[in-house]
């Protein structure tokens, strides 16, 4: 529910009319200091990632005094991060800076956020920034309490690779360094988890690899479920591109990682011991640190939101987009992450002006690549419905089970745009 | 013949507690379900499950229709002796399941 607490008392209705008065004593060399004194109302940013980038940009675009709280110098994109394990493309393509937004006039705070205390986020350097309103876009964090054995040490031998950056290279890496006829593993957790095609992108791209350059090798996929998105078309797709090649254990067939010994390459399910050559463990994952510190998560680790004004349930004034998020039937992806951020940016607007926010009509779509030159999709409308988002009924839809080749060639080459587009959108 | 699944240690000591886990691939069909002719399609589960250690049933459990597909069924019990843990899943038709697996206890 909306709350009114994050609106100062007593603030004027509409900020941007704030604005244009102030404009207007300064013109007229008035020294005014009551209108002086105040300023558009101040909103911090924690994360730039595609929820937080794109939420503060819309933010500074309708006025506000917007803060973007990140402590890395460049982002590096997730999508299409598959095919560069793949050897199918470069990291520099993944790799964007902020100088865009800072000279669009967002301030950017390079340091991480520790905590929040009564209206003020705090900072690693012991300073503080005070909010009216704040949004959180904190992404994900890998549980490295959930796999005995799965720690952060254990990652650099068995890479998760489920954040882009080293940990993409690295598992690029070890694949190029694999002896042919190896056998490469990944273990997909159970739901929710960003970006739920992904794993699945990551085999069909990894067995592209294989098929080039190592033919003789296998991918094993251990999942912690039983079914996963897109499966049909998937399953489709490796019997015709890759067979032989791609096994997937699903949980009910024992494909539930529970323990690794990362030093032995070795993955144990609740009913079997599994070598690999190369381990691609993505483990379970929560919203980001500093959405705990916050008190914004609930039970399940993720953030219940107000599906309007992506408000928090649990901490009024503070909103949370992107994967961090429970978005109800939106799955976590950067196409949701940059839907969501744009609504609680309107929302957000709205709210600071006095005003009620519309409830938002917002749409996924989930490309994933298969071959370099065959792409699927699915995609969905979603809007609020009984306090969640809710998938709007026949709105959505979802590639073809027997498309031609060139349809797959089409979605792979929309995939490529509609990454092209999104990221000059939000970091352009 | 159903897909069954066992996870029973190879080696224990004597004494030791040790976990048993197993799981049998079953839709576990509720019969209160319609097929998409409109017909109610028969209850059909795995009832019981019952565990043998060296020919004394140390585990036995009855399963209801709340019971979701592929029941997964973890219990513990004491390593006594070097012996066959047979598990008999038993259907509603009367059909029943066998696995076994082999223990050594030192």
């Amino acid at each position: 529910m909306p709350s009114p607490s994050g609106s100062p008392p007593g603030a004027p209705r509409h900020f941007t009319g704030r604005r244009t008065l102030l404009l207007a004593a300064g013109a007229a060399g008035l020294g005014a200091p009551a209108l002086l004194a105040q300023t558009p109302p101040r909103v911090v940013v924690v994360g730039g990632g595609f929820a937080g980038a794109t939420c503060a940009r819309d933010l500074a675009a309708a006025g506000l005094a917007v803060t973007l709280v990140e402590p890395r110098a460049e982002y590096v994109a997730c999508p299409f991060s598959n095919a560069v394990i793949a050897g199918l493309r470069q990291m520099e393509q993944q790799r964007f800076s902020y100088a865009a937004l800072e000279a669009n006039g967002l301030r950017r705070i390079a340091q991480p956020a520790t905590g929040l205390e009564d209206g003020r986020v705090l900072l690693a350097d012991g300073t503080t920034l005070p909010y009216d309103r704040l949004v959180l876009a904190p992404g994900i964090e890998l549980r490295f309490d959930a796999i005995t054995g799965y720690d952060a040490a254990a990652a650099g031998r068995m890479p998760h690779a489920w954040q882009a950056g080293p940990q993409t290279l690295l598992l690029r890496q070890q694949l190029e360094a694999m002896p042919d006829g190896g056998v490469v593993a990944i273990a997909a957790p159970a739901n929710p988890f960003r970006c739920p095609p992904g794993p699945y992108e990551r085999a069909s791209l990894i067995a592209h690899y294989l098929k080039t350059h190592k033919p003789r090798s296998k991918l094993l996929i251990l999942d912690a479920k039983d079914s996963f998105s897109k499966q049909r078309l998937f399953e489709a797709a490796w019997q015709a591109l890759y067979p032989g090649l791609i096994e997937w254990v699903s949980l009910s067939f024992g494909g539930n990682v529970t323990e690794v010994d990362a030093a032995e390459g070795v993955l144990v399910t609740e009913f079997g011991r599994h070598r690999a050559d190369v381990a691609n463990v993505i483990p379970p994952q929560r919203a980001g640190a500093i959405a705990r510190v916050a008190g914004v998560t609930d039970a399940s680790g993720w953030c219940p939101v107000d599906p309007v004004t992506f408000e928090s349930r649990l901490r009024p004034g503070v909103h949370v987009v992107g994967d961090a998020a429970i978005g109800g039937a939106m799955p976590k992806s950067a196409f949701t992450a940059n839907a969501q951020a744009r609504a609680c940016a309107a929302a957000v607007v709205a709210l600071l002006a006095g005003e009620t926010p519309r409830p938002p009509k917002l749409i996924n779509t989930c490309y994933s690549l298969l071959a370099p030159d065959y792409g699927i999709s699915i995609a969905g409308v979603y809007s609020p419905r009984n306090g969640l988002l809710a998938e709007v009924e026949g709105a959505g839809g979802i590639s073809p089970a027997d498309a031609p080749p060139e349809i797959r060639a089409a979605e792979a080459a929309h995939a490529e745009g509609w990454f092209r587009v999104i990221t000059q959108a939000v970091f352009g | 013949m159903l897909r069954t699944l066992l996870s029973v240690p190879k080696t224990a000591r004597r004494g030791e507690i040790i976990q048993i886990r197993a799981m049998i691939a079953h839709p576990m069909e509720t019969g209160h379900r319609m097929g998409p002719n409109g017909v109610e399609i028969p209850r059909k589960i795995i009832n019981r499950l019952v565990c043998t250690y060296a020919g004394e049933e140390v585990f036995a459990a009855d399963l209801h229709p709340a019971i979701s597909a592929n029941p997964f069924i973890t219990f513990h019990t004491v390593a006594v002796e070097s012996g066959i843990l047979s598990f008999a899943w038993t259907e509603d038709d009367g059909a029943v399941h066998l696995a076994q697996a082999e223990i050594v206890v030192e």
